[in-house]
């Protein structure tokens, strides 16, 4: 009885087991389904899509940063090139712990502080996606060294890379400038002009300098490569390579022999000295002293070096010749007499009796000039010869001052000459609507006066001062200076000459240009302020000198040299072209704190032309002549 | 052959199941050429795992030999062992991973929680077994407890996984042993609104899991890494795969855990949606064939293990390919018989060991 309700029992449990399994059954081939559903939505629905990402994942695109461009001088000297070394760089995103990989390559490579700040720095200023070096410049022994450890190190790689390097140091500072790394700045304008993709993998652009104004040409083409990466991201296998294009080189017409005389002509003095080819406005030389190391900007200049030229009174860092604007002084007076004749203000015969000042009708104000006592009689050849300044107070105030600033605008006072680098400023060259704007003030014919003598409220930098005399030289056609003569393209190795450029062509009788270019060539000879100059030269140089004031003077306050601190005296100016028949070079000089034009500019340019005339270089002279010659402008 | 080897043949394998033995085969050698690929093409690797399921099968074929009332007599032994060593561990575990899961005993380290994936199902049997002439809802009750307190402690450790296996097998004997539906409803009641209590006590990795299951885009190079590499593997490989050693996903690196518990991937890459069919389809083999064990089985102790063991094997292996093709969140369970590892090939051979014994023993236990 007991075992037959067991077995009722049992069977009716065993038939509620079975109901129960085979719902579990069921539930297994639901899930199962599921599953199978979900691979088919996976492998076949979402195949491509998957299989893109699988293509991408396995395959990155590498860019190949190209060769910079060279910049060479007219002669094919480089002023800019490029040397490989090994970097080692770290891909944070991928690296892991920052630290813990710094200290791990820190055992097998040495790595300083200063590239701890350095990376620290650079990885602030970074994308997380980006290589960032840790070391540069990697010893064979180093390279091996890692390259044992490698594994260690996911995201950490070994880079050749090429680096910039200026031979010539401070000599092309202000011409070549740098390089940097690519800061936010430079990468929203790159964005801006839609050249983010060719600045893939690279992380310098120029930031200075031609190297700043050229980057286009110097850049080249990235080239790209696709490789087969694994996911630490270790390129496995090349796919596919597209060679990038190197940037164009450049070539100056800058010569680099002139460019170094010409600097050590200035010796101690700090100033600025722009030379032309007239016909072209081809550069010749361009300096701006002192200058500074460009190699140091180009992985970011150490804060010692930096405060060292931020700090130096001589201001190192300061583009003179470019953007230093100083009064144009004497230098202004062979433009006042074309001026002058070409309106029939004046004619060459026409003299006056120097007194040694000037005074405005109606007022008792003296204007002096340089020389007391006054020059006696002076017409217009002497006028420059001796460099009166009371015949030009007096043809200033005839002449207006719209008249001047309209004649002087045909010469490039007063506007950017083009030049091809950046950050030119545009000096002044005063007029009543200038004056209002700047100063809310009516313009005075107190004013014009000593515009007359380029004094007063006129600016201008040796670059304008250059252009303009070059401008001269060339009968009236004010030419675009430019520094880069041709552009050799990498690709086919054709070299492209720039065309020149005339920005002006005033029209000027030439017996008017004969007159002033024949004071100038008096100026630097016997009795002229240039006379230094000029001696024993076997081609005529026409020039001018001048002086631009640092401090001004009271009235009936002399100014005497030796009394004035060194950085308060005046700037020594000279300008000149030679030969003067048929000028192939024209310049413009500024010695700071030169005192007189004719003893510290001149000799300057003399050993300039005689260079680059006649191809003599400088006979060691005695360093301090003493001048014998008419020591004023 | 002589009679006596024919006998000792058969002897041998008296207590091993046919067609369970063919459709596990059939897994494991899946398992290996997948492996073979996932490990780079070292062949130790597949040394070393073949000795693992040497020894797994030896475990098996003990199992299989031992007569089902044996093992149900084992079930309070194991299971009170088991939890002291899960005590052992909550005490003086080692810590790997931020997880307390194994213990030292002299020379070696075991991983207690591993034990209750058998000895859980084996007690919660043997004791329903026991209570067989009357099951009361009391014995329910207690059932609840002996699952409940294992599960707390291997979810404690935590080892997320492991906790979901055990409190699985343990429901299923629950289930099969006729847990009444209210109770069930009640409980999936009660679960759902203690949801944010448990959300309250997981661990931040565990939440992770779960957020990044809803959006792995959210943390692509974090925890939602594993589940896009493995999907785009997966969806890479389209109906015929890339094809055997050929998974670039797999052989570049991107996959993660590709030899253990992500091997799917690697099998979905390169042998397609036709090769994760075939592997649905061998596990579908092996747990229909437990099921007409279970169905079979004369006592209940022997349906309630068998139905257990057989879902069991079914939640690895669907927890798995969920996790891997993405409709699960990441919880480190392994795909049964094929993912690189001795543990846990041991103990579902040593359930599948069960399975045949329940099954070959049937006649001797109806005489």
């Amino acid at each position: 009885m007991r075992s037959g309700t067991e077995l009722r029992d049992n069977q009716q449990e065993i038939q509620r087991f079975r109901v129960r399994l085979a719902l579990a059954a069921a539930f297994v081939l639901f899930a199962f389904a599921l599953l199978a559903a979900r691979l088919f939505y996976v492998q076949v629905m979402q195949h491509e899509h998957y299989h893109t990402l699988a293509e991408n994942n396995r395959i990155s695109i590498v860019p190949i940063v190209p060769n910079r461009g060279l910049i060479l001088d007219r002669n094919g000297v480089a002023l800019a090139h490029n040397y490989s070394a090994y970097t080692l760089e770290i891909t944070p995103s991928k690296a892991g712990s920052l630290e813990e990989t710094i200290n791990g390559l820190a055992g097998i490579i040495e790595i300083t502080p200063r590239d701890r700040r350095r990376f620290k720095k650079l990885l602030e200023e970074s994308k997380n996606f980006e290589t960032l070096p840790i070391r540069s410049r990697l010893t064979e022994v180093e390279v091996a060294k890692f390259a044992v450890n490698r594994y260690r190190f996911p995201g950490v790689e070994i880079k050749a890379r090429l680096f910039r390097h200026y031979p010539h140091m401070e000599l092309f500072s202000h011409v070549v400038g740098h390089i940097g790394r690519i800061s936010d700045k430079d990468m929203e304008k790159l964005e801006e002009d839609e050249l983010l993709a060719n600045y893939r993998g690279t992380d310098h652009i120029g930031k200075q300098g031609l190297e700043q104004s050229y980057e286009k040409q110097l850049h080249g083409t990235t080239g790209f490569e696709q490789v087969e990466t694994d996911a630490g991201g270790r390129a496995v296998r090349t796919l596919s390579h597209t060679p990038p294009v190197s940037g164009n080189t450049l070539y100056l017409s800058i010569d680099s022999k002139l460019q170094a005389l010409a600097v050590k002509a200035f010796g101690k003095y700090r100033g600025a000295l722009v030379a032309i080819e007239p016909k072209s406005g081809e550069i010749l030389a361009f300096v701006s002293q002192p200058g500074f190391d460009p190699n140091l900007f180009v992985d970011g200049i150490d804060a010692t070096s930096w405060e060292a030229y931020n700090n130096s009174p001589d201001k190192p860092l300061n583009n003179r010749a470019l953007r230093g604007q100083y009064p144009p002084g004497s230098t202004f007076k062979p433009f006042m007499a074309l001026a002058a004749l070409e309106l029939n203000k004046r004619s060459p015969s026409y003299t006056i009796s120097d007194p040694g000042y000037y005074t405005l009708p109606g007022s008792s104000h003296h204007y002096r000039d340089w020389k007391a006592g006054g020059h006696g009689s002076v017409d217009l050849h002497k006028s420059i010869v001796i460099s009166c300044d009371t015949y030009y107070y007096g043809l200033a105030v005839d002449m207006g001052i719209d008249a001047i600033a309209s004649f002087m605008k045909h010469f490039g006072f007063g506007q950017k000459s083009g030049i091809d680098i950046e950050g030119e400023l545009q000096g002044i060259l005063p007029s009543p609507e200038w004056k209002m704007k700047r100063f809310r003030q009516k313009w005075f014919t107190g004013d014009t006066v000593s515009v007359g003598i380029g004094q007063g409220y006129n600016l201008a930098t040796p670059l304008q001062l250059a252009v303009a005399t070059a401008a001269l030289a060339n009968n009236g056609q004010l030419m675009r200076p430019r520094m880069v003569r041709s552009i050799q393209d990498s690709k086919t190795g054709q070299i492209r000459a720039l065309a020149p450029a005339a920005v002006d062509t005033l029209p000027i009788k030439p017996e008017n240009l004969d007159r002033v270019k024949g004071a100038m060539v008096d100026v630097t000879r016997p009795g002229g302020t240039a006379s230094r100059a000029g001696a024993g030269a076997e081609y005529q140089i026409a020039g001018k000198t001048g002086t631009a004031q640092v401090v001004g003077m009271k009235q009936g306050q002399k100014y005497v040299e030796s009394q004035v601190a060194e950085r308060h005296r005046d700037h020594a100016l000279f300008v000149a072209f030679a030969p003067a028949d048929n000028p192939r070079i024209a310049l413009a000089i500024l010695v700071e704190n030169g005192g007189h034009g004719g003893s510290t500019a001149a000799p300057i340019a003399r050993t300039v032309m005689d260079y680059y005339l006649l191809g003599k270089l400088p006979k060691e002279a005695a360093p301090e002549e003493i001048p014998e010659e008419p020591e004023h402008d | 052959m002589t009679s006596v080897t024919r006998r000792l043949l058969a002897r041998l394998v008296a207590h091993i199941d046919g067609y369970l033995l063919l459709a596990l085969s059939l897994l494991m050698v899946l398992g290996l050429v997948v492996l073979y690929s996932a490990a780079g093409e070292d062949i130790h690797f597949i040394t070393r795992q073949m000795v693992n399921l040497a020894a797994a099968l030896g475990v098996m074929w003990v199992v299989a030999n031992i007569p089902p009332q044996h093992l149900a007599r084992l079930g309070l032994p194991v299971y009170a062992a088991g939890l002291l060593l899960l005590l052992g561990v909550a005490l003086f575990g080692d810590v790997s991973h931020g997880a307390r899961r194994w213990l030292h005993i002299g020379v070696t380290r075991i991983q207690p929680s591993e034990i209750m994936k058998i000895a859980v199902p084996l007690m919660l049997a043997w004791y329903f077994d026991r209570h067989s002439a009357a099951l009361r809802f009391r014995d329910f009750v207690i059932a609840a407890i002996l699952l409940l307190v294992p599960v707390a402690f291997i979810a404690k450790q935590p080892d997320l996984g492991t906790a979901l296996l055990v409190s699985a097998a343990g429901f299923y004997v629950l289930f099969l042993g006729g847990l009444s539906w209210r109770v069930m409803a009640g409980l999936a009641i009660a679960g759902a609104a203690s949801l944010p209590l448990l959300w309250s006590m997981m661990h931040d990795y565990q939440r992770q899991r779960v957020l990044t299951l809803l959006d792995p885009t959210q943390d692509p190079l974090g925890s939602g890494y594993h589940i896009i590499q493995s999907t785009i593997a997966m969806g890479s490989g389209g109906i015929f795969g890339k094809g055997w050693l050929n998974g670039t996903q797999t052989h570049l690196e991107f996959l993660p855990e590709k030899h253990t518990d992500f091997i799917l991937a690697v099998l979905g890459e390169e042998f397609g949606l036709l090769g994760g069919l075939i592997l649905l389809t061998a596990y579908l083999l092996v747990i229909g064939r437990g099921l007409v064990i279970a169905a079979n089985a004369p006592t209940l102790f022997g349906r309630l293990f068998a139905g257990s063991i057989v879902f069991t094997f079914f939640t690895y292996a669907f927890v798995n390919i969920g996790m891997v093709s993405g409709i699960l969140p990441v919880v480190g369970v392994p795909l049964p018989l094929v993912s690189y590892g001795g543990t846990s090939a041991v103990t579902l051979l040593f359930g599948m060991g069960a399975l045949m014994s329940i099954q070959t023993h049937r006649k001797l236990v109806q005489t």
